[in-house]
Formats: C-alpha cells, structure tokens, sequence
C-alpha cells in the first residue's frame, strides 16, 4: 500500500507530539544568577532536570528510557570533548546540534519517532550570557535567552509565563513566576511536586545545583 | 564529534575508561622501553588522618635524573568534593592518571546520578593502576595515595597504593616517593590520637621539610622565590587547599624553632 511521504510525516509527528502532550511540563528560564530548570515531576529517583557539564544543564520530558539515553549520551559527548581539548571548549550550542542531529536522523530513517522535548541550557560567565536551546522531537532546534517550555500545555504556560518572566529576576521570584506557570490557575504545586535546579555563576566551576528539600520549601514560601 | 550512542550490549554504562576504549582512544598505552632518568618524576606526598578529616601534603620539586625540572609542580588534587589524591613517580603518566581518575568520579556521577563510595573511588583508582602496569614495568612507575571524607563514618580514611594496583588503607598517617621513608618517620613521632588540623599542618610541613632536608628529590620551602609545600584538608566541607601565605607563615615558624633548637 502506498503512503505518501506527507502523510508519513505527518503521522509520526502527531505520534510523537502525542506522547509528549501526554507527560507534565518543564521550564527553563534565565535570571540574574544564571538558569533556572524546574520540572513538575512527582517522582524522587527518575529525573527530568540533570547537570551536563560545568556550565550546561539538561530538562528532558516524555517518553523517560528516549531522553534518559540521550542525557547519558550528552554527557558522554560532553566529558570526551574536555578530555580531548579543554573543559572551556565544551558548550551548549555544539551539544544542541549533536542533539538535533540525532534526533533529526531518527525521525526520518526509524519507524519509531522519538517521543522527547528537551531543553539544554548554558549559563554564560557574564551577565545576559546565558542561552537556552529548545530540542523537538524531529530535530528542529530553536534558541532563546528568556525561557523555554517543553512538555503537555506548553502553549498555556508559556502565556502565563511571558507575563511574569523577567532576566533580573532573583531566584524566589523566577522560581514563583516559573511554578505559577506550571501550576495555572487551578492547582497549587508543593516541593513534592517538583525537581528544580539552578546554574548559577557564585557555584564555581560546577554550576549544577539540586535545591531540593527545605531549601525549595523555603523559597516557595 | 558525534553523540555517543551505543547498543544496549555494548553500552559502556558509567564507565569513562570504558568509554575511551570504545571511542578509540586508549587511555592506556605502553611504550618501548627507554631510559628512565630522562623522565619528569614528582617526589614526597603525604597524608595524616586527623580530628575532622585528613590532611593531604606534597613538596613541589620535579626531578629529572640529577637535574631539577621543576620548581613548582603540583602533587595534590583534589579528586572530587570530598576526595583528593596525590601522586609519586613518573609525572607525565602520574598527571594523566589523575586527570582520568577525576574525570572518571564525575562521569559516574552524573550518569548513575549519584557518587561513589568512598571504597568505590579507592578501587576505581586500583583498577587504573592495573591498566598502567606493563608502562610501569617499563620504567613509567606511578604511585598514589587517596585520602577522603567518608560520610558514612563521619571519618577522613587514607588508602595507599602498589604499582601493581595493590590498595592498602591506612589508619592513621602515609607518605610515599624517594622522602616518603623520612616524612613518615617525623609523622609517625608526632602523631597521636584525636590530632588537630593546626597541629596535623604543623607535623606536615615539619615532615616535608625534613624529608628535604635528607632526600635531594625532595624540595625544601624555597623562600628567595616563595614556593612552599602544598597543604591540603578534606572535611565535612570539602575540599580546601591552604593558602600559601598560611603555609609560608607557619614555615617561617618552623624554620624559627629550628634555628633557635640548633
């Protein structure tokens, strides 16, 4: 039976985009010490949000064994890449297109589109540095220096989020604007509900922070 | 440089070593024999077990043969937040190990999510020392010593190390390299139960420089160009290197006493 390759397409997208509409939300958004990475993500041990390397963090949403794989690989390209220059050679936007690549070929050559959104980001050394790079499911790659939304309601929260989001923003009320956005109108997300994360410029040479517990109990407050 | 992505059987899982041999850069290679007084050789390094944790020292001379190559090597790192190493013989192999070692407790972490035991990070390095053996047997000898917080036991532990990937811990205090033998002689005087940082500092920067004082390998504080031992602690807080004015006051102290005690 033939099938056009418009059609072909056009099916696989709506395959992927349903299994990523069918897992909860992510943001990433800059602010005045860095990134911000918040997922909603009740589980404890299965995570969304994950450092790269020293200034790159990783938030992956949909299918988990898809961009869990990717993740490990990311930091598999990231860590030979300073093993075979130098730890100031690796960044984010070559990462990104090794991504887009990957994700790129698998959509055009396997039956099986993968079903991952994900979000790499680079904290810059200056202020207003920082880039975001938002992955789709087929390839296409697209970067910002705000924020980005990846996972189900993407588009309703990103309305919400545009609102509130500003890049001088400090860590409680990025992490506010971020959770509102998550939430809505009609829900409230506790510390229990989220696993958030910053790449910030005082942490030194690894940015990747976990605030996890009565640290992020605390600034929800 | 393309995304790594490998089959489920062939997946190199939170291996870095691993994952150089599949990518097709052996991190261990062995060499022709050649004659071992032209390579670069680090010296005396130490570590003492104290009250909060453990001390990490190393003198800064580099020795070719009979010649000084350098003045100011770096012998003590830190292997992770709450790790260190410090290394003896051949320097070039020795830098590259640690920079593998480093690199290895990091990739695990952040593939498996979480760190190594600090037994865990004591076998990787054994494990490295095996893979360098046959260059070791042709003259490239490396020898480490590791010391960590382990926050299990609320303790600093001390291991040291064979060429041939043999792991010895240590209760209370180790030094190794052409001095080794004389710093753990002052060490071994000195220490006692339930030492302190200040004193364990004392005792380290004593031992090196007595060490020095008998082993020509070994280099003494240099004060003409300001080059002191590098002092290290691991505790419940990390990692922290002393700063070089602390170690040069406390030198001049030593030198002080010395010279009154003469």
């Amino acid at each position: 039976m033939y099938v056009s390759p418009e059609q072909m397409m056009k099916d696989k997208a709506d395959y992927a985009r349903k299994g990523i509409a069918r897992g909860r939300a992510a943001v990433g958004c800059t602010y005045a010490d860095g990134v911000l990475l918040c997922a909603e993500n009740p589980s404890n041990t299965l995570r969304k949000v994950s450092e790269i390397y020293d200034r790159i963090g990783f938030v992956g949403v949909g299918r988990y064994n898809e961009f869990d794989q990717l993740r490990i690989s990311g930091v598999r390209h990231a860590d030979f890449k300073g093993y075979s220059f130098s730890r100031e050679d690796v960044n984010a936007r070559s990462l990104a297109n090794q991504y887009a690549q990957a994700l790129g070929h698998n959509f055009t050559h396997e039956m099986k589109p993968l079903e991952v959104e994900m979000l790499v980001a680079e904290m810059s050394e200056e202020d207003g540095g920082d880039q975001l790079f938002h992955l789709l499911y087929d390839g296409t790659v697209m970067d910002t220096t705000s924020f980005v939304v990846i996972g189900g309601e993407a588009d309703a929260i990103r309305e919400r989020i545009e609102g509130t989001w500003s890049r001088e923003a400090d860590l409680g009320s990025a992490l506010g604007s971020s959770v509102d956005a998550l939430a809505g109108p009609d829900r409230q997300l506790a510390g229990d509900d989220l696993e958030v994360a910053v790449l910030a410029r005082q942490n030194g040479r690894r940015a990747f922070r976990r605030i996890e517990g009565d640290d992020l109990d605390g600034l929800l407050a | 440089m393309t995304l790594p992505i490998f089959v489920p059987g062939d997946d190199p899982g939170p291996d870095f070593v691993g994952l150089l041999d599949r990518l097709g850069v052996g991190a261990f290679e062995s060499s022709a024999p050649f004659d071992a007084a032209q390579i670069t050789h680090g010296t005396t390094v130490l570590a003492i077990r104290y009250s909060d944790g453990v001390l990490m020292a190393g003198d800064r001379r580099a020795t070719s043969g009979h010649l000084i190559s350098h003045r100011s090597i770096q012998k003590v790192f830190p292997a992770d937040n709450y790790s260190g190493v410090a290394i003896a013989g051949a320097a070039g192999p020795a830098m590259e190990m640690v920079r593998l070692f480093q690199l290895q407790l990091e990739h695990y972490e952040k593939v498996e999510g979480s760190a190594l035991t600090l037994d865990g990070k004591a076998n990787q390095l054994s494990q490295m020392l095996r893979n360098h053996l046959p260059a070791a047997m042709q003259g490239l000898m490396v020898v480490p010593l590791f010391a960590g917080f382990d926050p299990r036991t609320g303790l600093g532990r001390l291991f040291q190390f064979d060429v041939t990937g043999g792991r010895y811990e240590e209760r209370d205090y180790a030094a190794i390299g052409s001095g080794g033998l004389h710093a753990s002689t002052v060490v071994k005087l000195r220490h006692h139960d339930g030492i302190g940082a200040d004193e364990a500092i004392d005792v380290a920067i004593e031992a090196l420089f007595q060490a020095a004082d008998e082993d020509i390998a070994t280099g003494g504080p240099d004060t003409v160009r300001g080059i002191y031992p590098v002092v290290a602690l691991i505790t419940v807080d990390g990692f922290e290197q002393l700063a070089d004015d602390d170690v040069a006051t406390r030198t001049g102290t030593l030198l002080d006493h010395l010279r009154g005690a003469s």
